[in-house]
Order: C-alpha cells, then structure tokens, then sequence
C-alpha cells in the first residue's frame, strides 16, 4: 500500500493554489540492479484533481517525472472549505486517493 | 616600466575580482535551486510517516512511543530535539534521539535492541523507522532555539569526548574531522564545507539535518551524516547509539547552540 500524499489547498483572491506531494519510486525503467538485471519501470502514469467532483486537472505522466513528485496548480472558482480530491494511478495499476479541503 | 606594472596590476586584480564573483554566484544559484525545491520538500512525506509510527502501537508489549521521554516530559516532542543530546537521569546516560528512541522501543514497546535498530538507514522501498521519527520529532523543533546543556558532568563529559574524536587524526588516510571541517572556504568538489570549529558553520550544518537529499531521493538524517563521513575518512564504522555517535553527536549540536534549528531541510 502506498503512502499517502500530502495535499495542501489554499482560496486566495478566488484562485485556490494546490499544492501535492505524492509517496512513489517513480523508478524509469533504465537502470539496472547489482546484478545487472533491469530495474522494472514504475511510476504513475495518470494524475486527476477533482474539486467537489468536478475533475479540474488532468495529467499524463511519465518516467521522467522524479521521485516522490511535487504538483502545483492554481485553479479559479473553489471556495474555502470545499473538498479537494487527488487521485494516481501507475503503471503497474497501483492507484491512491487522497483528500482535503481548501482553507 | 612603472605603468606596465600598474597595468599589470590593475588587470590582475580585476581577474581575481571577477573570479570572486564568478565563484560567488554559482552559489547564490544553488540557494535559489535549493528555496525552489523547499516548497516541495518530500521530507512531508516522512514526517507523516513518522507521526504516524509513533502513535502506532507496536512491538511484544503493543504500546505506542506516545508515552516516550524526549527530555521534555512524556510524549512531549515539541522543542525537544533542540535539547538534545542530554541526560536523562532514567537511564543514568547522556542520549542523543536516535539512542533515544531506541531506548523507548527497548523499554515501552519490549523491542530487544538488536531489533529495534536492525535498519537504522534505509533505502528504497525499506525504510528505516528512525529516519521517519527522526523527520517527525525534529520538524517539531523548526524555529526553536538550539539550547544543548552541559549543566550535568556526563553531558561534558561527552561533549569533551566528542571534542577529542573532532580534532583526533587516524585511520588510513590519517584524517580527523577537522581536516575537511576545520577550515573556512574549503569545498569538496562543488559541496561547500562547512568550517565547523566556528559558530556560524557549526550553527549552519547541525540545524540543517535531517534533510531529504534530492540525489538519493531519501530523507537522511544528522546520524547518518556522521555515518558517511566515518566511511569517507576510512575510519571504522560509528556505531548507532554508541558512547563515540553520542559524544560527537554532543560536541557538534553543543557547538550550533543560540540558533534556530531549520530542518527537516533538503539538500542536492
């Protein structure tokens, strides 16, 4: 099981800044091992915020992306105390929701 | 003759001038480098982890470390670290946190101290329990003043100890710590070294671990600092939670006192 994220979500001026900070390898796929064996590619693929629903980001992602990634993203329209959801999913299928709520 | 030297001269010091800030600006490039990445530091990500372990009832005696003595009273993690390593009268020894921890683990949870420090370090997907309490325990010092004692005997005892391992040359290479550390301006490579034996470097280093080192994609903490740079002086390994991790622990946190302790912090 993967660790939670760590969101933040901010109104200021009616633009809510989200701040995330997600737990993965994010491994390339590219190195290999002691043994010379390649290390597996892993890492999330797809990223999707919702505020109250309503799916306000949406991303594609890839290998190059670094470990234990950070986003952030403005939006216009949320209001204080409205429900921020964020969701991954990666390559191997693995996939984590996490929530707060804009202050 | 005279004017050509002038010359010379002139034009020498302009070069050094320009080497100066040359030299000078990679470094403020560094510190934007590092404020960008402060706003994001994944060492969130262990001190979530590390709440999360020290309220989670574990062990043969099923018991948190809710009920942990940092040197503050039971439980009481805020500023702690910034007191620490110091004496605690249970144990009848100077500790820093990590020996501290154990500690709990051997004596709350019923850990034997062979288990409880089995990973003191991790890597990759195995993390080490320490590393994520450290993260924890220490971000619940950010801002406070770092205020180690040496009110009790013990407590000089290792500070002095910790001095002598400080300034103590051996090893193959015949290094000391204060071969890198015992001068200002020195650079290994691109990394800066801070010249412990005065204030504003000793300050600036112990009250920036632990940090998340973006190379390694880890949270490390000041243990294994210490730890890494026994490896690069080819001095046998330090022990965790030994009287010599406890004494140079002492000296060096002693040595930062008066200033505000900033981490988890991130480093390259």
């Amino acid at each position: 099981m993967a660790d939670p994220m760590r969101i933040r979500a901010a109104e200021r001026d009616g633009v809510v800044n989200v701040k995330i900070l997600m737990s993965h390898e994010m491994e390339t796929g590219q190195r290999k091992d002691g043994s010379g064996k390649i290390v597996p590619a892993h890492y999330i693929s797809k990223v999707t915020a919702t505020h109250q629903g309503k799916t306000v980001l949406a991303a594609q992602w890839g290998p190059a992306v670094a470990k234990n990634p950070f986003l952030e993203f403005n939006f216009k329209g949320g209001k204080k105390g409205d429900k921020i959801a964020v969701t991954w999913e990666d390559n191997k299928g693995a996939t984590r929701t996490d929530e707060t709520t804009i202050n | 003759m005279t004017i050509r030297r002038r010359m010379i001269a002139t034009m020498l010091a302009a070069g050094a001038a320009f080497g100066v800030s040359a030299q000078s600006s990679p470094e403020a490039e560094i510190a934007k480098y590092r404020e960008a990445l402060g706003a994001g530091n994944p060492a969130d990500l262990w001190e979530a982890r590390g709440e999360a372990l020290w309220k989670q009832k574990r062990g043969p005696k099923n018991a948190s470390l809710e009920t942990c003595d940092l040197g503050k009273g039971p439980g009481v993690a805020k500023g702690a670290y910034a007191e620490m390593p110091r004496y605690f009268a249970d144990a009848d020894r100077v500790m820093d946190l990590e020996t501290r921890l154990v500690h709990c683990m051997v004596t709350l949870q019923g850990f034997k101290f062979e288990e409880a420090t089995k990973r003191t370090f991790g890597s990759g997907t195995n993390r080490s329990d320490f590393e994520s309490l450290a993260a924890w325990i220490t971000a619940e010092s950010k801002g406070v003043t770092m205020n180690v004692s040496l009110a009790h005997p013990k407590e000089r005892e290792a500070y002095q100890l910790g001095e002598k391992m400080f300034f103590f040359r051996g090893g193959p290479h015949d290094f000391a710590c204060a071969t890198c550390h015992g001068e200002s301006n020195k650079r290994i490579r691109l990394q800066d070294l801070p010249n412990l034996t005065e204030k504003e470097g000793a300050q600036l280093a112990y009250t920036t671990w632990p940090a998340y080192r973006v190379s390694q994609g880890e949270l490390r903490t000041f243990q294994w600092r210490l730890n890494d740079c026994f490896r690069q002086q080819r001095f046998p390994e330090l022990k965790f939670a030994s009287e010599a991790s406890i004494a140079i622990t002492s000296f060096l946190a002693r040595n930062a006192n008066g200033a505000a302790f900033n981490a988890p912090a991130i480093k390259r």
